[in-house]
């Protein structure tokens, strides 16, 4: 178990960004720019705006000295905001585009779902798509032939196999192309988001597949903005920040880590969005989202005492506050409102510009959830944001039963059964 | 169990490659039947949704052919090695039309494919050379009406027809030259593209296609050759219709320009190779 799968070492990319470099270039361009570029260069050295005529270039490190072992059988969650390389380094490790310098070893045949359905052709139909995709892929004739049957079983379109794939529904079409993919059987699987493709029957089906190859032993390396399917899929994370690994280790560790690192980013940016709706006289400031438990963890648990906290900027008169919360794939799981009012519900004169809402158990089952608030007062609309916070909800226990994650619900109501006897 | 399959896991070794790279045609050679999957899909889409749909590999050489025919053969009169002029003319358009038709199709192939490059590795050449091999498929029909097109004139091929396959052997690697030169520059550049009606019709008019390569007297005839065609075309000619331009010279002159285009192509090719994915 001990043998390395992936052997990262010293591991940059650098990409130009608007030097000469471009996208691609009209001759002509490219040999202005060429005669041009000494000059530029000089010129800014005259100034003194660079140090070195390195730095003159518009750069990026999208990966900026990667060391990183993954051992055979792992399955690994890469975690990072858009931009922090993730993608940089699948694409490296699958080939597509060559680092700067260090480099990689692979010991087995990598197998990307980076995108699938590339390479199909529309005017050809699906028996013959799978031949071809599959051979791009990297599979051989006599593989293809082999898994065949599984392949077109999976992707349930066995009655249009030798139609064009041009008059296939977009849904046929994905569940097709994933299931190509997802039979090559690599000894490492890359996998980048392919899961926002789909219905949500196929995508449960999918994730099947995946977490059989991990269980098989084969080393997974997964993509994700979904850190619920992080934590099912895999046992170690790494988190990439900028290019660099910002945490390793395992999964849920570095699932806090980064969770912690952005929702530190939402709060200190909710003052500067622009992206609200209302009249502005009172302005969200801040939202937390903070367990009761000791020590005021941010890591809330299904079952557990919550505390929401709403700052705001101002207070006008008549005003009124609701949020609602939304699970990770946007639906709404409850609202909670100011003015319905209970008996319990407290003013305090010490408090001018905060909303506290607690809730003494948090019936939420595990996931990622999201916050929208708006704000009323003056009998006008004021402030509105989507997704002004998100917190993320650990499995706990309720009346001592442990709810865990369960795909597609997000509630957990305390109950009790009653059963017919034990034999 | 998994240690014994550890040693038995293939080592690949990802790094940053510098200057002129190998040609990694052990690589390549793993890839084969990717090549042939991409051979087989040009074949099975080039002609979907055309309603004349194959006849188009004839008919491209065979409208060429009377229109030349008309202009240089009837008006110009040109000499055509005391041939008649169609015939004479045709068994230079069937290479020809194989060499334009790969030189146009390769030389976008990969720009053509560029969401596959950004999304998954294969050796990127499969791309240019299985453009070119599918062409084959439509030589070999053109070709066919050659020979009907002989025998309309009774002319029997010579004992010369046995070296028509080293002619066409020549006419591949000079396609295949000049198709990864082309493919790879266009990704960069791609006045490569508005470049190539030019580059085509100038090349057919510098190759011994409406005329024959005996209006020149030696060493020109020779230094011809440099154009690789001009081999293949005076190559054809011989071994179909007996011409007496033999094969001497200008054969071999062919043949070194054709090599020399092949093996700077490829070497071209896997030196820009790299920055595909992200330039294309």
């Amino acid at each position: 178990m001990s043998n390395p799968a992936i052997q990262i070492v010293n591991l940059s990319k650098l990409y130009h960004i608007g030097g000469p470099q471009k996208t691609y270039d009209r001759f002509g361009e490219q040999l202005a720019d060429m005669v041009a570029a000494p000059f530029r260069r000089a010129m800014k050295l005259v100034r003194g705006k660079a140090g070195s005529a390195s730095e003159l270039d518009e750069e990026l490190w999208a990966l900026d000295d990667v060391s990183l072992e993954i051992k055979h059988g792992e399955a690994v969650g890469i975690i990072g905001r858009n931009g922090a390389g993730k993608s940089t380094l699948l694409k490296i490790l699958s080939r597509i585009t060559e680092p700067t310098s260090g480099y990689i070893d692979i010991y087995g045949r990598v197998g990307s779902l980076l995108e699938v359905g590339t390479g199909f052709h529309p005017e050809l139909t699906g028996r013959e798509n799978i031949y071809l995709n599959g051979a791009i892929l990297g599979m051989k004739k006599a593989e293809i032939d082999r898994k065949f049957d599984e392949i077109i079983a999976f992707a349930e379109i066995d009655r249009f196999i030798d139609t064009p794939v041009k008059h296939f529904s977009s849904g046929m079409y994905v569940r097709l192309a994933f299931s190509v993919a997802a039979h090559l059987e690599p000894e490492i699987l890359l996998v980048d988001e392919v899961l926002a493709v789909g219905d949500l029957a196929f995508q449960r089906k999918c994730l099947g597949k995946m977490d059989d190859v991990a269980h098989e032993g084969r080393t997974v390396l997964f993509v994700s903005h979904n850190m619920g399917l992080m934590q099912t899929f895999c046992t170690r994370g790494i988190y990439l920040q900028d290019g660099h690994v910002a945490s390793d280790g395992p999964i849920g560790d570095v699932v806090d880590a980064y969770l912690k690192s952005i929702e530190r980013n939402e709060a200190q940016n909710l003052v500067e969005r622009t992206d609200r709706k209302g009249q502005g006289n009172v302005k969200l400031i801040d939202v937390e989202v903070i367990s009761c438990r000791e020590g005021a963890s941010s890591i809330l648990k299904t079952g557990e005492a919550v505390r929401f906290i709403f700052h705001v900027n101002n207070r006008v008169p008549g005003m009124n506050m609701n949020f609602s919360i939304y699970d990770q794939i946007g639906q709404t799981v409850m609202q909670f409102r100011t003015k319905d009012h209970s008996p319990k519900d407290i003013h305090d004169p010490g408090n001018r510009l905060t909303f506290i809402c607690d809730v003494e158990q948090l019936f939420i089952l595990p996931g990622r959830y999201r916050v929208d608030v708006g704000i009323v007062g003056d009998n006008r609309l004021q402030d509105y944001i989507e997704a002004a916070a998100f917190f993320n909800v650990t499995e706990g226990f309720i009346e001592g039963r442990l709810e865990s994650h369960k795909e597609k619900f997000s509630v957990a109501i305390p109950h009790v059964w009653t059963l017919p006897a034990n034999n | 169990m998994l240690t014994a399959q550890q040693t038995e896991l293939p080592k690949t070794r990802i790094e940053p490659s510098k200057g002129w790279t190998s040609l990694n045609l052990r690589e390549l050679w793993e890839y084969r039947e990717l090549l042939y999957f991409f051979v087989w899909k040009d074949l099975k889409v080039r002609y979907k949704q055309t309603i004349l749909g194959v006849t188009w590999a004839i008919l491209q050489p065979i409208l060429t052919m009377i229109i030349f025919s008309l202009f240089f053969g009837r008006l110009a009169k040109m000499p055509s090695d005391g041939l008649p002029y169609p015939i004479f003319n045709f068994a230079a358009l069937v290479p020809w039309t194989f060499f334009a038709n790969a030189l146009v199709n390769a030389s976008n192939s990969l720009v053509v494919n560029a969401n596959m490059i950004k999304k998954i590795f294969f050796p990127r050449m499969t791309l240019p050379i299985a453009t070119v091999l599918s062409g084959l498929v439509d030589f070999v029909l053109a070709f066919i009406i050659l020979l009907a097109m002989m025998s309309y004139y009774d002319l029997t091929p010579t004992i010369n027809i046995v070296w028509l396959p080293l002619f066409l052997l020549l006419a591949l690697i000079t396609s295949l030259g000049v198709s990864l030169w082309l493919s790879a520059m266009n990704v960069k550049f791609r006045d490569v593209r508005y470049t190539i009606p030019f580059l085509t019709q100038a090349w057919l008019f510098a190759t011994p296609i409406a005329y024959s390569s005996s209006l020149l007297s030696e060493p020109w005839k020779t230094i011809y050759g440099l154009n690789p065609m001009a081999g293949v075309v005076e190559g054809f000619r011989w071994a179909l219709l007996g011409t007496d331009t033999a094969p001497g010279p200008i054969i071999l002159v062919s043949s070194l320009a054709a090599l020399a285009l092949f093996i700077s192509g490829a070497y071209y090719f896997r030196r820009l190779e790299k920055d595909f994915a992200d330039v294309v």
